[in-house]
């Protein structure tokens, strides 16, 4: 900065790097954790031009959540949530299997699914923004009534198609990488643009920190409640999309099943607080990471499947209890970290910038 | 019961010598505070005088550090709500604190429901509810969810329930602030029945209008301590209005600002006006007012807290919907729909509750400062990141914002130094109309005197600018014009000479009837 810093030392001050430590320290102890139970772990090969290995394996898996992680984060940097994506899911896929089914071409269906993934985030961006309904439960409506609808597109079967250009979105490959994996990159690579290179995102964290504040400043904060529930609904249908592609047909029963709660657990292990504020793309993109590399761990050894819900749950309480404004004040910090001014109150703010540098 | 109830030996309720303090700031010194039988007793003071504090010390939200509070002359020590009430203590808050989703019948005796067979008699529970409200002059369907009344019914029936709880002592902490004239009639018709039952009433306010049309007596606290208390019909509003601001007018010199041009208005009302208020009002808000402001002016906005400063700030920027009334631009009629209509005509605002309104407290400084410009220019036309940088030190260094740099969040800054990164937020827009409520609140005197230079040198430099503050040296020092504002309403409209602490309060303490000649005025 342009000031002579006569305060805490210009290495203090948060660089990217510094912030997401913990992120990606936890991926790489889970990668290290699998490459030791299983030494072919990172071991990558081509065959038929497309690459093939466990590690591709936890790119390609993890590329769903992945995707709603993406438009999850956006969502909870406003302080609100979307219980439905999982659901968006399903409608998405169901649209795209029948549509593909009775016949229409790709592009059609293609922008029939998204479309529906728009309407689905515009229905709950005008809840939450409009009518303020509680995000949670104005998301939580469309989580219920969406497989409902899915089961209406699909008259209640399992609809499977023969296309081999949508089938190509899911199991196909782009340079040798996995569908999934470049469409996921490609999405990550617009939102950040979308929101970095205009001012979206100072508005989206300015919301999620104090929509009073921001709304007296001029922010328009009902268009930009909508404008992140609309990209949640996209990124929800594209996921569906692959899903459905992957497995050539539509089974609106589990299609993204429990889904929103893993995106929900990636965007928080990548360090976005449910309090809103400050929020990290890529981070999201890591967590969601984290979370497939220990599913694929859990897989390969051996463990039965039930198990992976534990260890979720325990990787969980782990990132929580060091985002626990308790526990932090417990845990020395290091000097400098938080001016002795701060109030009492917003404790829970810094501490979960915080638990990058308490982390041992 | 017998209408007349004989003058016990005790008084219904002796308060002596009572004290508390909240981590070394005292909240109440001393205070003594008597409540006869049969009387409505007003507590009245500025923020910050103790009123809550000895309610709740009273009613045992708060456990006291000294004094003795005596009932009928037996020492008591509630504590906590319930056990005051069974001590009969009523108390009823502002804001309705029973279930609006539960009917009236059920909100009269939750927790002490009729029973039969070890069930709710609910015949039993709808007669006595019936009952009980046809003493209030309430007939209302006792089965029907309280939410579905208006507030008015819903306090009253709150007061029914407090007083069918054998209250002899009833407090009420600001029950008019949400109701309209009529409603109020509604209420006091109550108290005045309830007093002729024998009921003290402790009536907490700020309306001085209905203190005098309903109240036997006047107590008034400041800064923690008892400052007097009086009759009524002994007391003039313009001893009153002194004794809760901590005047002596007759030692209060007729001040007129250092610099004489500022309240020279002569070729100021020639030019036309920046803004043009008519009619401009809010139900239950701010009463409808004219009011106009040239550039280059500052117009002080002077009343007691809850007289409608803040409600008539909110209205001109938009932050509340005006329902009846003009405003004119520049001579062209505009709509103020909300603030990003005012931002657009130029308008800012820094508002009272500077956490909760204002800054946006984890975002840095510098996103702070240019949070409004860049929501007047729209999300797609983002300010690059090193202009931000230039907007956000200039301002750093222009009004001496004390931050270690500009990527501080800013919730981490002092209260002036916050209240300053808002006043630059503003000034990053050049606005023409610059609102500031309550500028100079929770500062240091430093910054204090740096806010109010600023405000003398951004009119000089041609902006308008409407400030609210308590402070009324303050306002009389930059305002050129004091609007002055009671119960809501814009009783007076001061210029020039007549801009004196003196003037602002016999203004606020006139009579109601006086106040017919101001239309003129403005």
């Amino acid at each position: 900065m342009t000031l002579p810093l006569s305060g805490p030392p210009p290495g203090l001050r948060r660089t990217g790097l510094l912030r997401s430590l913990p992120q990606y320290g936890a991926l790489a102890a889970v990668l290290l954790a699998n490459w030791l139970l299983f030494p072919d772990f990172f071991s990558i090969r081509l065959q038929d031009g497309r690459l093939f290995g466990s590690l591709i394996d936890v790119l390609n898996r993890g590329a769903p959540v992945a995707l709603l992680a993406i438009g999850m984060t956006m969502v909870i940097a406003t302080r609100g949530i979307d219980l439905s994506v999982g659901a968006v899911m399903a409608i998405a896929g169901a649209v795209a299997a029948t549509m593909t089914q009775a016949g229409w071409g790709l592009p059609a269906v293609l922008a029939a699914s998204l479309g529906a993934g728009l309407l689905c985030g515009l229905w709950n961006g005008l809840l939450v923004a409009l009518l303020r309904i509680q995000p949670i439960i104005a998301t939580l409506i469309l989580m219920v009534a969406g497989r409902g609808v899915a089961q209406l597109i699909t008259e209640g079967q399992i609809v499977t198609f023969v296309s081999p250009g949508l089938a190509a979105i899911g199991s196909g490959s782009f340079l040798t990488v996995p569908m999934p994996v470049v469409i996921t990159a490609a999405l990550l690579a617009v939102t950040a643009l979308l929101v970095r290179a205009t001012a979206l995102g100072l508005m989206i964290e300015a919301v999620g920190v104090n929509r009073l504040s921001s709304a007296g400043a001029g922010v328009n904060t009902p268009v930009v409640l909508v404008a992140v529930y609309v990209w949640c609904g996209l990124c929800a249908a594209v996921a569906g999309v692959i899903v459905t592609a992957d497995i050539r047909g539509a089974d609106v029963n589990n299609a993204g099943l429990w889904l929103e709660l893993d995106a929900i657990l990636a965007v928080v292990i990548g360090g976005t607080s449910l309090l809103g504020g400050r929020f990290g793309l890529l981070l999201s993109v890591v967590g969601a990471a984290i979370i497939q590399a220990m599913n694929t761990g859990i897989l390969l050894s051996g463990f039965k499947p039930e198990f992976n819900l534990i260890v979720k749950a325990a990787v969980l309480l782990a990132v929580l209890l060091l985002q626990s404004p308790v526990l932090t004040l417990l845990l020395p910090r290091p000097k400098g970290a938080r001016p002795v001014s701060a109030p009492l109150k917003p404790a829970i703010q810094p501490a979960k910038r915080e638990s990058g540098s308490v982390k041992p | 019961m017998t209408p007349h109830i004989p003058e016990p030996s005790a008084p219904l309720l002796a308060i002596r010598g009572l004290s508390k303090a909240f981590l070394g700031v005292q909240a109440l010194d001393g205070v003594d505070f008597t409540l006869r039988h049969g009387e409505i007793h007003a507590l009245l003071g500025e923020n910050g005088a103790g009123k809550s504090t000895l309610i709740k010390t009273l009613t045992g939200v708060y456990r006291r550090d000294a004094g003795t509070v005596a009932l009928e002359g037996r020492e008591i020590a509630p504590r906590g709500v319930e056990e005051a009430q069974r001590l009969h203590i009523g108390t009823v808050y502002q804001e309705v604190n029973l279930l609006p989703n539960l009917s009236v019948a059920e909100n009269l005796f939750l927790g002490r429901q009729p029973m039969r067979f070890g069930l709710v008699d609910r015949g039993a529970m709808r007669r006595r509810a019936r009952a009980v409200l046809s003493g209030f002059g309430l007939s209302v369907e006792v089965t029907a969810p309280l939410g579905r009344f208006s507030v008015a019914t819903q306090q009253i029936v709150a007061i029914a329930r407090a007083v069918d709880m054998s209250a002899k002592v009833l407090i009420l902490d600001e029950p008019t602030a949400s109701l309209d004239a009529q409603e109020v009639a509604v209420l006091f018709g109550v108290l005045r029945a309830l007093k002729g039952r024998g009921i003290g009433i402790v009536f907490v306010t700020h309306f001085l209008d209905q203190v005098y049309a309903v109240c036997d007596r006047i107590t008034v606290l400041r800064n923690g301590r008892l400052v007097g208390e009086r009759r009524t019909d002994e007391l003039p509003r313009l001893d009153l209005v002194a004794m809760m601001l901590g005047r002596e007018l007759e030692a209060a010199a007729h001040r007129i600002a250092a610099d004489p041009a500022a309240h020279d208005d002569a070729d100021t009302d020639a030019r036309p006006p920046l803004v043009r208020f008519r009619g401009f009002g809010r139900a239950r808000s701010v009463e409808p007012f004219d009011l106009d402001i040239h550039p280059g002016e500052v117009v002080g906005l002077a009343g007691l807290l809850g007289s409608g400063r803040t409600e008539t700030v909110r209205l001109v920027f938009g932050m509340d919907r005006a329902d009846q009334g003009k405003a004119t631009v520049d001579g062209r009629p505009v709509r103020l729909r909300g603030p990003r209509e005012a931002i657009r005509l130029g308008f800012g605002f820094c508002p009272e509750d500077r956490k909760k309104e204002g800054i946006v407290g984890e975002l840095s400084v510098r996103e702070n400062i240019i949070l409004a410009l860049q929501a007047r220019q729209g999300w797609l036309k983002p300010i690059p990141r090193r202009r931000q940088e230039e907007i956000a030190d200039r301002f750093i260094r222009l009004l001496d914002i004390r931050t270690p740099d500009a990527e501080r969040p800013i919730q981490l800054l002092s209260g002036g130094n916050q209240q300053k990164a808002l006043l630059a937020r503003w000034l990053a827009t050049e606005p023409r109309l610059l609102i500031l409520d309550e500028p100079t609140r929770g500062i240091d005197v430093g910054a204090h005197a740096e806010i109010i230079r600023l405000i003398e040198r951004l009119c000089a430099d041609g902006m308008a600018l409407l400030v609210v503050s308590s402070e009324l040296e303050e306002i009389v020092a930059y305002s050129r014009r004091v609007v002055v504002l009671r119960d809501r309403r814009h009783i007076a409209e001061l210029r020039g000479g007549e801009v004196t602490v003196d003037r602002i309060v016999s203004a606020i303490a006139s009579e109601p009837a006086s106040s017919g000649s101001e239309g003129a005025l403005a």
